[in-house]
């Protein structure tokens, strides 16, 4: 593999990505792991941290924030069209009033993808993504690959995930460039008719609400 | 900044990789880096917009050659070593030499945690109207600080169309020097692929950008 791989940040232990480096990227793994280890240390020992909150933050994001929350939002707003219409006017206040989701932020912004227009978020200069709705964003995301293409060449990246669209359909990328944030509504796919809120949520997938992917129906 | 980190419309980075089944962290440590970051932002008066600065001013081989994590973790340690809140020496050692001042908002603890699980609000009192319409044209701004900025390059002097008034938020640019909140009025300015692009570009693509009202100026 190659230094474009090395850039998306697959930095996994066992490591397979740079087969060139192999040794070097071991070390460099457990030396981070060091180097991190011991600016924990020392912000505990100052008093600035309790470890323990820091377990808090990395559990909630590892067990209760996640894409979940996005999907119950979409099925919501598949089968309500009051909701859809309150979510697309301002999604922060339309998804305060749901008891069932983790409380969102201010700002937050639901585009709707039609027939004629395919909505796709990105963050060119850093890695801006609603994580409370879709917990914290992929690697892919915040990648070199996908930031720098999604605004020039957004059809190109939906072929590398396997999505093809009409020539016709209108391609519409959100730079999320400041504290807005973004979700996209997919359309609710056919042979779908009569399922619950529960059943529909199941097939709404983290990059169908990133704009990335669509809604996928088992047959 | 001009920096590496600004990528949009760059060219050779090669094809999105989707991992399957991707798991929240790929090592024990970027969850401790990621919680670290978020503890001393918030405690510490290291706001989003000096963060994001800092992650920038790496140097541009580091910021391409680190995973996203490596990156949050090089530029606290940064971050903290240029306010004094950590040592150089204490760096190398790996444990604390001596006593600093607490944090801003205290030590970093249990009862902090519920707040941040919130994103806060960068909404504020406006001190002046908008100046632009919805519907209205307008060029962006051609300009190129070396400190902090939200307009990307690829968006800096084209003409395109507000499309959303998103209120008046804390001005990323002048936030990032410690400068204080300075609302600006945010908009969604839509541009056609061909415009940012050239002719060769795909006629049905349409990009936005959320403008702080200091990128833009009056068509005439």
């Amino acid at each position: 593999m190659t230094y474009i791989t090395a850039m998306s940040g697959h930095d996994h232990d066992h490591g397979h990505e740079h087969g060139h480096h192999h040794d070097h990227d071991h070390s460099e793994l457990s030396e981070t792991q060091l180097r991190v280890r011991a600016l924990e240390t020392i912000l505990t020992e100052k008093g600035y941290v309790d470890p323990k909150a820091l377990d808090a933050i990395v559990e909630a994001y590892e067990t209760k924030i996640g894409p979940r929350n996005g999907a119950k939002v979409v099925a919501k707003a598949w089968t309500d069209p009051a909701f859809k219409k309150a979510l697309l006017e301002d999604a922060s206040k339309a998804i305060g009033t749901l008891g069932h989701v983790s409380r969102v932020g201010d700002h937050l912004i639901a585009v709707e993808n039609t027939p004629k227009t395919h909505n796709m978020i990105v963050c060119t200069l850093c890695s801006c993504y609603p994580w409370e709705m879709l917990g914290l964003p992929p690697v892919w995301y915040k990648a070199a690959p996908y930031r720098s293409r999604a605004v020039k060449d957004p059809r190109g990246v939906l072929a590398d995930f396997g999505v093809t669209l009409p020539k016709e359909t209108e391609i519409r990328v959100w730079d999320s460039t400041a504290e807005t944030r973004f979700l996209v509504l997919p359309m609710r796919p056919a042979g779908t008719e009569g399922w619950s809120e529960e059943q529909l949520a199941e097939i709404v997938t983290r990059d169908s609400m990133i704009g990335t992917g669509l809604p996928k129906v088992s047959a | 900044m001009n920096g590496v980190h600004d990528m949009g419309g760059m060219d050779g980075f090669g094809k999105v990789e989707p991992e399957p089944n991707e798991p929240t962290f790929h090592h024990e440590w970027e969850g401790r880096v990621m919680a670290m970051v978020r503890a001393i932002g918030a405690n510490g008066g290291i706001n989003i917009d000096m963060q994001r600065f800092s992650r920038e001013s790496l140097p541009p081989v580091v910021y391409l050659e680190s995973s996203y994590y490596k990156k949050w973790f090089l530029a606290l340690q940064r971050s903290m070593l240029e306010r004094g809140m950590v040592g150089k020496d204490e760096i190398e050692a790996g444990r604390s030499l001596r006593q600093n001042p607490p944090l801003k908002r205290g030590t970093f603890s249990m009862s902090d945690v519920q707040r941040i699980m919130t994103r806060g609000s960068f909404r504020r009192d406006p001190p002046a109207p908008a100046a632009f319409a919805l519907g209205e044209r307008v060029r962006t701004k051609n300009i190129n600080p070396v400190t902090h900025t939200r307009l990307p390059r690829y968006a800096r002097g084209h003409t395109g169309t507000i499309e959303r008034i998103n209120g008046c938020h804390v001005f990323p640019d002048t936030s990032a020097r410690g400068e204080g909140d300075n609302p600006r009025w945010l908009y969604t300015v839509v541009f056609s692929g061909r415009d940012l692009w050239g002719d060769d570009a795909d006629p049905m693509l349409k990009v936005s950008i959320e403008a702080f009202e200091p990128y833009l100026e009056k068509l005439r």
